[in-house]
């Protein structure tokens, strides 16, 4: 018997076809993937499912959802909740003031009678913190995740917060189905991993997931069946043993997909840095750097890698002058002034944010605006002058951005349509777009492919590596995914607690790489390059 | 059907069924329109740049100006110096305009500095910044070296009048200019004219290099901070043109009523000026010019309808009771929608 049953289901927004007819349906204890490329609509679907507002909103969908053979209406999320459905959403919904322990329990607070409530009823009850902190301890060791539930959710590493919302939907005694949208986007593959077997336990425990994730590998790992979307159309439901990695991949973007590190033949690597630190710290929070003595060279990819927590955000967001710093920066054997942003970008160093909402995107503005912004605040680009003011040129506007859709495959009616209603890759992408308008001569990317599908994936880790190739553009950059510095970097650095462990070239083992990451020395294994 | 609803805003749409059945009440009941429309027009040019003010305010992330009253008195003083010297005509009105001005960028940067202190409760110290301040220049308008016998008490006494009257000044410069008549309903054409103008320039700013950078401090500060903005400065500046716009605001209004308005009365002026833009559509995050007209035009039609209709059907004050009710329920309901968006 099934548990869920989605049939027929058709959302339009604003007279735009997002999905069309996709029917899906899971079993009880059963993990079901849900692939996609971005904007194909797999959160929407998943949206639909839970209530969400935005849907109600926008004209609602059509369609029917059976839950136990029942016709379910997901009016609101509330109505979903009480039929058993939890949701992760893509993007965090955590309250940053509140401790773990509240955010867990946020709505769903125990209370314990209290003299006011004797009067005036239960809303005046007082707050069981006692029994809500011990029950957040036991969602929490159902993850295997040691917090401390009284900690402040505001400071911790992003891959903590992610674990804390599951727990919230993991407490709620009632839960059937888990909704997880892209929950390891944000998780380093050690965290990952230690999800995955989460979540196989949840599923043993009768849970039913859904599961979206453009790790394929991990699709391939974790769940019973597949359903594949593209462009809204249902391609193909399978289980998961009868099908290959690069199939699901083929089908999901309707052509081959081959990623793997090319030859770096014109390559040119001057022996001189672009850039050095010295005694390098930054203070961001969950994020550290402790002193950091790093070379650059010119011309050369350098990855830099390492477990969450550990510092490695840190490095590029210190350059940059977005957190408190201190030490020295040399750029082009001039020292860089500290904490100064528009000096760092004014030195021809672009960032591209691993915070795309909150410092990569301006949401309610226009995808040609957003990608041309920083170019036009800190170059005069798309400027003309009329008398004594610069207007913004929206003719050399319409022209770069609708170029930039065009090369990195932005999904999008048009450029003027807001960044809010992309889908997190094609957003991704914009920034992407932004950074690259401004032709720096070294670019700091972050987590440049967090949540975008291996589609999109293969293009910005392309188009990296051509700008460093045609461009000689210097580029630095920070992932939690090793596979991924591995097929574009040529020399890999590893943080630890706030300092560099060590430097490897990119074929160096893994075994190598995870010594590194643990904070142990090479030993005699010694192959460290400089 | 539902999209166009959307479009327009269920408060706009209730406020525009409920103007259209009192603009049918008003033929039923022989108001003479011409004189309504006259009436509008000139409604619309005295307070729209007083809404306008509300733009740069918003645009820079400060929020709704409250503190309106601020940039009013700067405007006031400056009408006051330029009657002192005895310029009238249009005279008269550019002195008032260029003393106002240096008064208004300078206690503009001074309010914007404090509120950089208290970001994210602009709008509720604003309010009681502007409290503050008219009472204190209660204080000052009774000590000041006015000498002119338009400005002070005739009665020997020393101090300014409650109202003064700019017949012998700048009443009616700007509404007279090019002004004409088609069936019956005068057209102010300078005051539109002024209104046009001033509009252009905020628009024009607004799609400066300038004004791109202030309203990107305003949308996303930590956007801002990334890309080499000094979102403190640019807030700063939206403060300044919000409060310059205020001083040259409340002048062309004054021109335009008649009498310069002294004491308590700059305190009434923010309500309105805020719920006008809201029902225009703006939101706390977004402020356009298109929001500051239709607004403006709206909330002014309304009340301008509605006074002879309710002068003919009820006694005593009602149309200051309706007046009030529609602009505190249009903040209130802006102000409890989730986040501030739009009404
Ligand atoms: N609120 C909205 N208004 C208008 N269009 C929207 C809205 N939300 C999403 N869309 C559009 O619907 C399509 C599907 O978006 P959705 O977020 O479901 O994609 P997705 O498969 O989850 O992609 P990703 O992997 O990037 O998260 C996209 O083209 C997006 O632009
Ligand atoms: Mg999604």
């Amino acid at each position: 018997m099934n548990l869920l049953q989605m049939k027929q289901i058709t959302k339009t927004y604003n007279a735009n076809k997002v999905l069309d007819q996709v029917s899906l349906s899971i079993k009880e204890g059963e993990i079901h993937g849900l692939v996609g490329e971005n904007g194909a609509g797999k959160s929407t679907l998943m949206n639909i499912l839970f209530g969400m507002p935005v849907i109600h909103s926008t004209g609602g969908f059509e369609g029917e959802i059976l839950i136990n053979g029942e016709p379910f209406t997901p009016h609101s999320p509330k109505a979903a909740m009480d039929m058993g459905i939890g949701m992760v959403h893509q993007e965090f919904m955590l309250i940053p003031g509140f401790t773990v322990t509240e955010n867990v329990k946020l709505n769903r607070e125990k209370t314990k009678p209290s003299f006011l409530s004797r009067i005036f009823g239960r809303r005046l009850e007082q707050l069981d913190k006692r029994t809500m902190a011990e029950d957040t301890k036991i969602a929490l060791d159902k993850l295997n995740m040691t917090i401390d539930e009284y900690a402040r959710v505001a400071g911790l590493p992003v891959g903590h917060m992610q674990f804390i919302e599951i727990a919230r939907e993991v407490d709620k005694d009632t839960l059937k189905l888990l909704i997880l949208d892209e929950p390891t986007a944000v998780l380093t593959e050690s965290e990952s991993t230690q999800f995955l077997a989460v979540a196989r336990r949840l599923a043993d425990m009768g849970i039913s997931i859904l599961f979206i994730s453009h790790r394929l590998d991990e699709i391939k790992q974790i769940t019973d069946s597949i359903t594949i979307l593209r462009d809204g159309e249902l391609v193909k439901t399978v289980d998961t043993n009868q099908i290959e990695i690069v199939d699901i991949a083929r089908l999901m973007v309707g052509r081959e997909i081959k990623i793997a590190r090319e030859d770096h033949k014109d390559q040119k690597v001057a022996a001189e840095p672009i850039l050095e630190l010295k005694g390098f710290k930054v203070n961001m929070p969950g994020e550290k750097v402790r002193g950091i003595d790093l070379q650059v060279r010119k011309g050369e990819i350098l990855g830099i890698g390492g477990l969450a927590g550990h510092g490695k955000l840190g490095i590029a967001n210190g350059i940059m002058g977005l957190y408190e710093a201190s030490g020295t920066i040399i750029k082009d054997n001039n020292e860089l002034p500290l904490n100064n942003p528009r000096k760092a970008l004014a030195a021809s160093i672009a960032f591209l944010s691993e915070d795309r909402r909150g410092v990569g995107l301006l949401l309610d503005d226009s995808i040609g605006f957003n990608i041309v912004f920083s170019s036009l605040e800190l170059q005069d680009k798309f400027t003309t002058h009329v008398g004594p003011i610069r207007l913004i040129d929206n003719d050399a506007v319409k022209e770069h951005a609708e170029k930039m859709i065009e090369a990195l495959d932005i999904r999008c009616t048009s450029y003027r349509q807001k960044v809010r209603y992309l889908s997190g890759g094609n957003q991704q992408k914009v920034c992407v777009a932004r950074a690259l308008t401004l032709e720096p001569d070294l670019l700091l990317v972050s987590e440049p492919t967090r949540g975008i599908d291996i589609g999109a994936k293969k293009l910005v880790l392309d188009t990296l590596v051509n700008l460093n190739r045609e461009f000689n553009m210097t580029i630095i950059i920070t992932s939690s995914e090793l596979g991924e510095l591995r097929q574009i970097a040529d020399r890999i650095a590893i943080i630890y607690n706030g300092q560099v462990s060590g430097i490897l070239p990119y074929d160096a083992s893994d075994e190598e790489f995870g010594l590194l990451m643990t904070g142990k020395k090479l030993g005699e294994l010694n192959k460290a390059v400089n | 059907m539902k999209n166009i609803m959307a479009k327009i805003g269920l408060a706009r749409l209730i406020i525009v069924l409920f103007l259209l059945f009192l603009l049918v009440m008003a033929v039923i009941l022989e108001v003479p329109l011409p004189a309504l429309f006259s009436n509008i027009l000139v409604r619309f040019g005295m307070n729209a740049i007083l809404v306008l003010a509300m733009v740069p305010a918003v645009q820079s992330g400060i929020g709704l100006n409250f503190n309106l009253p601020l940039g009013i008195i700067c405007g006031l003083l400056g009408a006051l110096v330029s009657i002192e010297f005895n310029f009238t005509g249009f005279t008269g009105l550019l002195v008032a305009m260029l003393v106002s001005l240096p008064l208004a960028i300078v206690s503009g940067y001074g309010y914007g500095h404090m509120l950089n202190r208290i970001k994210g409760q602009e709008m509720t110290v604003g309010t009681y910044v502007g409290f503050s301040i008219v009472s204190l220049m209660s204080i000052f308008w009774q000590i000041l070296p006015f000498t002119s016998t338009a400005l002070i008490w005739a009665y020997g006494g020393s101090g300014l009048r409650v109202t003064i009257s700019l017949d012998a000044y700048l009443s009616h410069v700007l509404n007279d200019f090019l002004a004409f008549e088609i069936a019956g309903t005068v057209i102010p054409t300078g005051l539109l004219l002024f209104f046009a103008f001033t509009a252009t320039l905020v628009w024009l700013f607004g799609k400066s290099k300038r004004g791109l950078a202030m309203q990107v401090a305003g949308s996303n500060e930590k956007f801002a901070l990334a890309n080499g903005i000094n979102v403190d400065k640019e807030r700063i500046m939206g403060t300044i043109l919000s409060t310059v716009l205020a001083a040259v605001g409340i002048i062309v209004y004054s021109q335009a009523f008649g009498f310069l308005q002294l004491y308590t009365a700059p305190l009434y002026a923010a309500i309105p000026a805020v719920a006008a833009i809201l029902i225009g559509g703006a939101s706390l995050q977004r402020a356009k010019i298109i929001h500051v007209v239709i607004g403006t035009m709206l909330f002014q039609s309304l009340l301008v309808v509605a006074l002879p209709i309710i002068n003919i059907m009820a006694e005593g004050n009602l149309a200051e009771v309706v007046r009030a009710i529609v602009s505190n329920g249009i903040i209130l309901y802006a102000l409890t929608r989730t986040g501030g968006e739009a009404v």
